[in-house]
C-alpha cells in the first residue's frame, strides 16, 4: 500500500476511491451494483446478522444477481436486528429489519429483482450532515 | 410480478398502530383494490418513522408526501384524489407547528427526523473495516489540513469555539481540556481514549468503535498534535473483543498509510496508538484510575489536583477524552466551529449519543441534537412505552444519575438543565421505567452495581453504600419505617460530600432523585407495608376470596411448599406464614379466586 505523504495524495486516493464508488471488492462499475449492507455490530450478531450475511452472499451469487454485500457498524435500529439495507442502483437506499433467512429470500426476489417493497421496512429517522 | 407505480406507506410503530394505523391499513389495501389499483399502487406497513405524536403517518412514493393524523376514513380520500387523480390531499398534509404552514416538499419533512448523526456519521454506512471507505467520505482530510495548514493553537481554538464538551460524562470544554495539556512542559505527552463504557445499558462506545474506528483513531491524532502528545493509548474494557479486533485494524491500515507513525502527512510530526485492556471495573472509567490502571497498578482514584493534563500517565501530562468526544473532532475542522455550534443549547454545543433502553419501544442507539426534549426521543423517536403502559420515569447518567419523571420531559436536554432537574447527562444510557417498576426496587438496583464496583480506597463510599443498599433491603422486605427514609436522605448527602472519588460523590444520587420525585411510593413501603408496582416480593399477600373458590384443589396441589389447605369442595385458604409468594396457585386457578394484594 502506497503512503500518504501529503494532503494531495490523501485527496487523490479518496477521488479514485469514490470514482470507482465507494464500496467493495469488486471494483469499476459500482454504480450499477445492487449495494447490499449489513449491520455487524455486537448487537446484530448476537441477533443472528452472520447467518443473514452469509445467506445473502451466497444466494445472490446463485442467483446471479450482481451485488455487493458489505458489513456495516450499528445502524442504531437495535429493537429490529437483524437488519439490513439494501440499495438499488437509481434508489433511495431502503432498510430492511427483523431479517431472517425467509426475508431475505424475499429481499432478493420481490425487492432486488422486482423492485417491490415489502412489510416492515424501516424509515430512515436521522439527519445526514455530508452530502 | 412488476414494479408499482405507487407506494402507500403505512406506518406500523406500536403508537401508531394503537391509534388505529392497523384499520387505516387495511381500509387503504381495500381502496385500492375497489378502485382496480392493485397493479398501480401497493400498500406497505412499515416500521416506526419516530414521528408518533403526529401519527399515523402515512407516506406516499415516489413523491414523498407526508400526512399525519389519519385516520381509517381518510383512506378512500388518499386513494381517489392522490393515487387516481394525482393531487395531494391538503388537510392532511403536515403543518408547521410554528408558521402554520403546510409541508410539501420532502426537505421540509426534515422535522420529523429528529436525529442528527455526526458522531454516528459513518456507524451502519461504511465498512468499519475498511480504511478506504472511510477514506472515501472525507475521512483524515481534517488530520492532513491541521497537520499541514494549521498550528496546534489555531486548531485548539476551533475546538474551543465550536463548545464541543467532553461526552464522558463530566462535560469539561474540550478545547480547554487541550489547551492545559499544550501548556504543561514535557519531554513526553500523551493522549488516552477512554473506551472503558461501565455504565450499565450503556453501549454508545461500543458501537462506535465498531462501527466507524477510524473516525476515533482521526479524532486523538488530531489531539496528539494540539498538545504536544505522541502516543496514544486506548483504554478499552476486555469485554468488548469485536471492538477490540475493528479497532486494531483501524490501527494497522493507518500505518500502512503512513497515517500513523513517523512523519504523518510529511510533516515533522508523529504519533502511534496502542491498546490497554481493562477488566471491565466501572471506576475504571475515572480518569485517575483509569490511569492507574493502564500502569499496571490498582485502579484506584486518587486527589485531583494534579489533573491528568498535568501528570497523568507515568507522571507526564496526558489528555483523556471519551471515544465519542474523539468521534467529533474531524467533523468540526471540516464543518467549522459555526457550523457545530449551531446545533445546540446555549452551553451544550453538537449532539449527544444515547443508548435508549428499557420499557420502550424502539429500543436502539440515536444521536440527538442538544436540546431536544425528553418527550421527543422517549415517545417519537423511542416509539413510546413498551405495550401502552404509563411512563414513570427515565434513568440518565446511570447509576451516578437521577430519574427524571413526567414533570421532566419538556425540558431541553444539555448538561445544565439535567442537572438542575436532579440528574446528569452521563455518558449516553437512558433507562426508561413504566407504572410496573418499582422505585424502592430501582434504587436498590442502582445501589447493588455501586456497592458491588467501588473500590474501597474510601470509607464512606465502601461503607456507606453498603448501608444504603441494606437500608433499602429492609424496606422492600416491609421491616422500614419513616426514619429509615431520613436515614437515607441523611447517609447519602454525608456519602456524597466525604467520598474522593465521582463513583461515591454520585452513587446515593438514584435514590436521592427517587425519593424525592416519588415520596408517596416510598411512603407507601414503609407505612403501608405496600409495594404498589407490585415489585416488592415480601410485601405481597396471596389470599383466597372466598366466593370464587370451588375447592377444586387445584392451587394447593401446585403449591410447592403446601402453604394452601382445604378439603375437596370446601373453600381453599392459604397459610401466609409458609407462602414464598411464587405465585403458583393463582396461575392455576381457573376461577380468579386467587388475588394478591
Ligand atoms: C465512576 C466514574 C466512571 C467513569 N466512567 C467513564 C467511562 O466509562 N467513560 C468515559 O469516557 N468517562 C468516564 N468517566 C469520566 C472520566 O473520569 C473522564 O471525565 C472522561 O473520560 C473525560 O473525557 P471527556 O472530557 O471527553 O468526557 C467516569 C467517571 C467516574 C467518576
Ligand atoms: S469514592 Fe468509592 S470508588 Fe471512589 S475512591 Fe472512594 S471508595 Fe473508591
Amino acid at each position: 500500500m502506497a503512503k500518504i505523504k501529503n494532503l494531495a495524495d490523501l485527496r487523490k486516493l479518496k477521488d479514485q476511491l469514490k470514482s470507482k464508488s465507494n464500496l467493495g471488492d469488486k471494483g469499476g462499475q459500482h454504480e450499477d451494483l445492487v449495494q447490499v449492507k449489513i449491520s455487524m455490530a455486537t448487537c446484530s450478531i448476537a441477533s443472528g446478522s452472520r447467518e443473514i450475511l452469509n445467506y445473502l452472499v451466497d444466494e445472490l451469487e446463485k442467483r446471479n444477481i450482481d451485488a455487493t454485500v458489505i458489513q456495516t457498524g450499528c445502524m442504531g435500529y437495535c429493537y429490529a436486528e437483524p437488519t439490513v439495507e439494501v440499495t438499488v442502483p437509481g434508489k433511495e437506499p431502503v432498510v430492511f429489519g427483523y431479517v431472517d433467512n425467509r426475508k431475505a429470500d424475499e429481499i432478493i426476489e420481490k425487492y432486488i429483482k422486482n423492485g417491490i417493497l415489502l412489510e416492515g421496512i424501516i424509515p430512515v429517522n436521522y439527519q445526514k450532515i455530508d452530502e | 410480478m412488476s414494479e408499482y407505480k405507487i407506494y402507500l406507506l403505512v406506518c406500523g410503530g406500536t403508537t401508531c398502530k394503537s391509534q388505529a394505523g392497523h384499520a387505516l391499513a387495511e381500509n387503504l389495501k381495500t381502496e385500492v383494490k375497489n378502485q382496480g389499483l392493485s397493479d398501480v399502487a401497493q400498500v406497505v406497513i412499515t416500521g416506526c418513522f419516530g414521528f408518533c405524536e403526529k401519527g399515523p403517518i402515512v407516506k406516499v412514493l415516489p413523491d414523498n408526501t407526508f400526512y399525519t393524523k389519519v385516520k381509517p376514513e381518510d383512506a378512500r380520500e388518499i386513494v381517489e384524489e392522490h393515487v387516481v387523480r394525482g393531487k395531494k390531499v391538503q388537510r392532511l398534509l403536515y403543518k408547521d407547528p410554528k408558521t402554520d404552514k403546510i409541508i410539501t416538499d420532502p426537505e421540509g419533512m426534515k422535522v420529523y427526523k429528529k436525529q442528527v448523526r455526526i458522531a454516528l456519521r459513518n456507524c451502519g454506512a461504511i465498512n468499519p473495516e475498511s480504511i478506504d471507505e472511510y477514506i472515501a467520505r472525507q475521512g483524515y482530510e481534517a488530520l492532513g489540513r491541521v497537520l499541514t495548514e494549521m498550528d496546534p493553537q489555531q486548531t485548539i481554538d476551533i475546538i474551543k469555539k465550536s463548545g464541543l464538551r467532553g461526552r464522558g460524562g463530566g462535560g469539561f470544554p474540550t478545547g480547554m481540556k487541550w489547551e492545559l495539556t499544550a501548556a504543561s512542559k514535557a519531554d513526553q505527552k500523551y493522549v488516552v481514549c477512554n473506551a472503558d463504557e461501565g455504565d450499565p445499558g450503556a453501549f454508545m462506545d461500543r458501537s462506535v468503535l465498531e462501527g466507524d474506528p477510524h473516525s476515533v483513531i482521526e479524532g486523538m491524532v488530531v489531539c496528539g498534535y494540539c498538545t504536544g502528545a505522541t502516543q496514544g493509548l486506548v483504554y478499552i474494557r476486555a469485554e468488548y473483543p469485536l471492538a477490540i479486533e475493528r479497532l486494531k485494524t483501524g490501527i494497522k491500515q493507518a500505518r500502512e498509510y503512513g497515517l500513523l507513525g513517523k512523519n504523518i502527512f510529511g510533516t515533522e510530526f508523529s504519533f502511534d496508538i496502542e491498546l490497554k485492556y481493562g477488566a471491565g471495573a466501572f471506576v475504571c472509567g475515572e480518569e485517575t484510575a483509569l490511569i492507574h490502571s493502564m500502569e499496571g497498578k490498582r485502579g484506584e482514584p486518587t486527589m485531583k489536583p494534579p489533573f491528568p493534563s498535568v501528570e497523568g500517565y507515568l507522571g507526564k501530562p496526558t489528555t483523556v477524552n471519551n471515544v465519542e468526544t474523539f468521534a467529533n473532532i474531524s467533523s468540526i475542522i471540516l464543518k467549522g466551529h459555526e457550523w457545530f455550534s449551531s446545533i445546540g443549547t446555549e452551553k451544550s454545543k453538537g449532539t449527544k449519543v444515547f443508548a435508549l433502553a428499557g420499557k420502550v419501544n424502539n429500543v436502539g442507539l440515536v444521536e440527538v441534537p442538544m436540546g431536544i426534549t425528553l418527550r421527543e426521543v422517549i415517545f417519537e423517536i423511542g416509539g413510546g412505552i413498551k405495550g401502552g403502559k404509563k411512563f414513570k420515569a427515565v434513568q440518565t447518567g446511570g447509576p451516578s444519575g437521577g430519574c427524571l419523571t413526567e414533570q421532566h420531559l419538556d425540558i431541553p436536554i444539555d448538561y445544565d438543565n439535567l442537572i438542575a432537574a436532579g440528574s446528569m447527562m452521563g455518558s449516553g444510557g437512558m433507562v426508561v421505567m413504566d407504572e410496573d417498576d418499582c422505585m424502592v426496587d430501582m434504587a436498590k438496583f442502582f445501589l447493588e452495581f455501586t456497592v458491588d464496583e467501588s473500590c474501597g480506597k474510601c470509607t464512606p463510599c465502601r461503607i456507606g453504600n453498603k448501608r444504603l443498599f441494606e437500608l433499602l433491603e429492609k424496606i422492600t422486605k416491609g421491616n422500614g419505617n419513616r426514619e429509615d427514609i431520613e436515614r437515607l436522605v441523611n447517609l447519602g448527602n454525608v456519602i456524597k460530600d466525604t467520598s474522593l472519588c465521582g463513583l461515591g460523590q454520585s452513587s446515593p444520587n438514584p435514590v436521592l432523585a427517587m425519593i424525592r420525585n416519588f415520596p408517596q411510593e416510598y411512603d407507601a413501603h414503609v407505612v403501608d407495608k405496600k409495594c404498589p408496582s407490585g415489585v416488592c416480593k415480601a410485601l405481597m399477600v396471596y389470599e383466597i376470596v372466598a366466593e370464587n373458590c370451588v375447592g377444586c384443589t387445584a392451587c394447593a396441589r401446585a403449591c410447592p411448599v403446601g402453604a394452601i389447605t382445604g378439603e375437596r369442595k370446601e373453600i381453599h385458604t392459604i397459610d401466609k406464614s409458609l407462602c414464598i409468594k411464587c405465585g403458583a396457585c393463582m396461575d392455576r386457578c381457573k376461577f380468579n379466586a386467587v388475588i394478591v394484594n
